[in-house]
């Protein structure tokens, strides 16, 4: 009788147990989730911006029209990208279009000053920027999502109920942001 | 102040002081409230246990941390005369912008955002979490920085509300206030209505006299001495997190430069931020009254400081930028 008492105790513990992990990952799985529907957000954003700015400073580039080309095709492609790894290839290459279209940009005083480039230049890099932390945000709770299904014993409850890992953004993402100046000389 | 420290150490350090500190705080109200029964009420005794003055204490340390919790917030706003950024202004806009990329990489709510009309550059966070905070920079903060110095002020300011220092910084305060009062309360009462009940004790209590007299005057001398060290303890706190938010803003923006940037300009603009009073002074990010305590390295710093040597902080942050290169 006691046996039987202390047999239903264990079940009792591990059945809650169970609860406690699953809910927990569930939570975890959502909350990556909605970390990817944030870095989508932003991508539509900077995808919307882009025909605007394009419009704004095309008048006075006649001469640029590859580069402008370039932008438009980079956003059309970044657009239809399918998947984790796909659409990061294809957005990392829209920055480096945009980027080279910032720079010429600088060539021209009148766009340099106009109001409205100056607007929209800054929306586009707070956008960047936002994808960036978006995604960094997004691999941590990711990080930490994987790191509950794999370790043990919570791994077990992982396989029973079918969780999948999720894909991480490469560190590339990373290394292209400026890398910090680092002053040794510690000023005194 | 170890600088070899991670963040991830800093952080458990910070937490772990901070627990101490508010125990001790409670304890402090405690005691002084279960003087206040022992020896004047007569409440606590062998024959007798009804600590009204202890549960007063305690009452009126808890009343006034709710109260403060919450109206602090709005009360510092006003008192900085503090108005909405205005998204059509260029440059409020700029922060605004700034402000949703520090709280997509935190993973918080946008907290509201206020712009001081003072020409001395400063920032700092108020509210009792993270889903009811406030950010305020002044006019001359917008005015003298870069995107990148202002995201890493924001950061900062964004780590104060992550950590709950908001919350922390607004519940010592009102602590500290119910310390002050209550302290205040008791010294009265060793002067004006002391003497009598003290008589009535010792003449029934006479065999627990010596020990009686010590603790006493053990109590007498914790009520005088209990506001100073409240007020080196909320200072101590204070520090602390003033690196723990460098430490974790520099986690968010992975660019502690940026900070260190900033915070040397906001060093070399010393001017005193007139609209920033003292109540608010422990939330900015840089000593809004320009004490020259704060800037000075040392005991005394380390002890009446509300914010470390900006040398140290500039100091730990190009530590961090040199352990965060290789990963990147």
């Amino acid at each position: 009788m006691i046996l039987f008492y202390v047999l239903l105790a264990a079940a009792m513990v591990l059945l809650l147990w169970i609860v406690v992990k699953y809910n927990g990952l569930i939570m975890l799985r959502n909350q990556a989730l909605n970390g990817w529907k944030q870095i989508d957000v932003q991508l539509k954003r900077r995808h919307d911006l882009i025909p605007n700015l394009v419009q704004t400073v095309k008048g006075q580039m006649e001469f640029e029209q590859d580069t402008l080309q370039k932008v438009i095709q980079a956003r059309n492609a970044a657009i239809s990208a399918k998947g984790i790894a796909d659409s990061a290839v294809k957005e990392d290459m829209l920055s480096g279009a945009l980027n080279k279209l910032f720079a010429l940009v600088e060539n021209y005083p009148t766009l340099r000053s106009n109001e409205n480039v100056k607007q929209l230049q800054e929306e586009l890099t707070s956008t960047e920027n936002k994808i960036s932390f978006a995604r960094q945000f997004y691999n941590d709770i990711a990080t930490k999502f994987n790191i509950a299904q794999q370790v043990f014993p919570a791994n077990i409850i992982a396989a029973m109920f079918n969780f999948k890992t999720s894909e991480l953004f490469e560190i590339k993402v990373d290394a292209e942001r400026e890398v910090p100046n680092v002053d040794l000389s510690l000023k005194k | 102040m170890d600088k070899t420290r991670n963040i991830y150490e800093q952080q458990e350090h910070n937490k772990r002081t901070t627990f101490a500190v508010m125990i001790i705080f409670v304890v402090f109200l405690g005691l002084i409230g279960v003087g206040f029964d022992a020896f004047y009420l007569g409440t606590i005794s062998e024959d007798a246990f009804l600590p009204i003055g202890t549960v007063i204490a305690l009452g009126l340390g808890s009343l006034s941390a709710a109260w403060s919790l919450q109206s602090g917030a709005k009360a510092v706003l006003t008192s900085t005369n503090a108005v909405p950024a205005d998204p059509n202004n260029p440059s409020h806009k700029q922060l605004l912008n700034v402000i949703d990329e520090m709280s997509i990489a935190s993973g918080l709510p946008r907290p509201q955002v206020y712009i001081v009309p003072d020409p001395d550059p400063n920032a700092f966070a108020t509210g009792k979490d993270p889903q009811n905070s406030s950010i305020a920079v002044t006019q001359g903060l917008l005015d003298s920085l870069n995107r990148e110095e202002l995201q890493g002020v924001v950061a900062h300011e964004m780590s104060h509300i992550r950590n709950y220092d908001i919350r922390l910084m607004t519940v010592i305060a009102a602590m500290m206030g119910a310390i002050l009062l209550l302290s205040d309360w008791a010294r009265r009462g060793l002067f004006w209505g002391g003497g009598s009940r003290r008589k009535s004790r010792s003449s029934e209590g006479s065999s627990a006299g010596p020990i009686a007299l010590i603790l006493l005057v053990l109590w007498i001398i914790g009520v005088i001495l209990a506001p100073l060290i409240g007020q080196l303890m909320a200072m101590a706190v204070s520090r602390k997190r003033e690196y723990l938010a460098d430490a974790s803003g520099a986690e968010l923006t992975r660019n502690p430069m940026g900070l260190v940037h900033a915070l040397t300009k906001l060093e070399s603009a010393s001017a005193p931020t007139a609209s920033i009073k003292r109540g608010a002074a422990h939330l900015c990010i840089v000593d809004p009254l320009g004490r020259k305590m704060n800037a000075k390295e040392g005991f005394a710093a380390e002890l009446f400081g509300t914010h470390p040597p900006m040398k140290n902080r500039i100091i730990a942050l190009e530590a961090m930028a040199y352990q965060m290169k290789p990963s990147l």
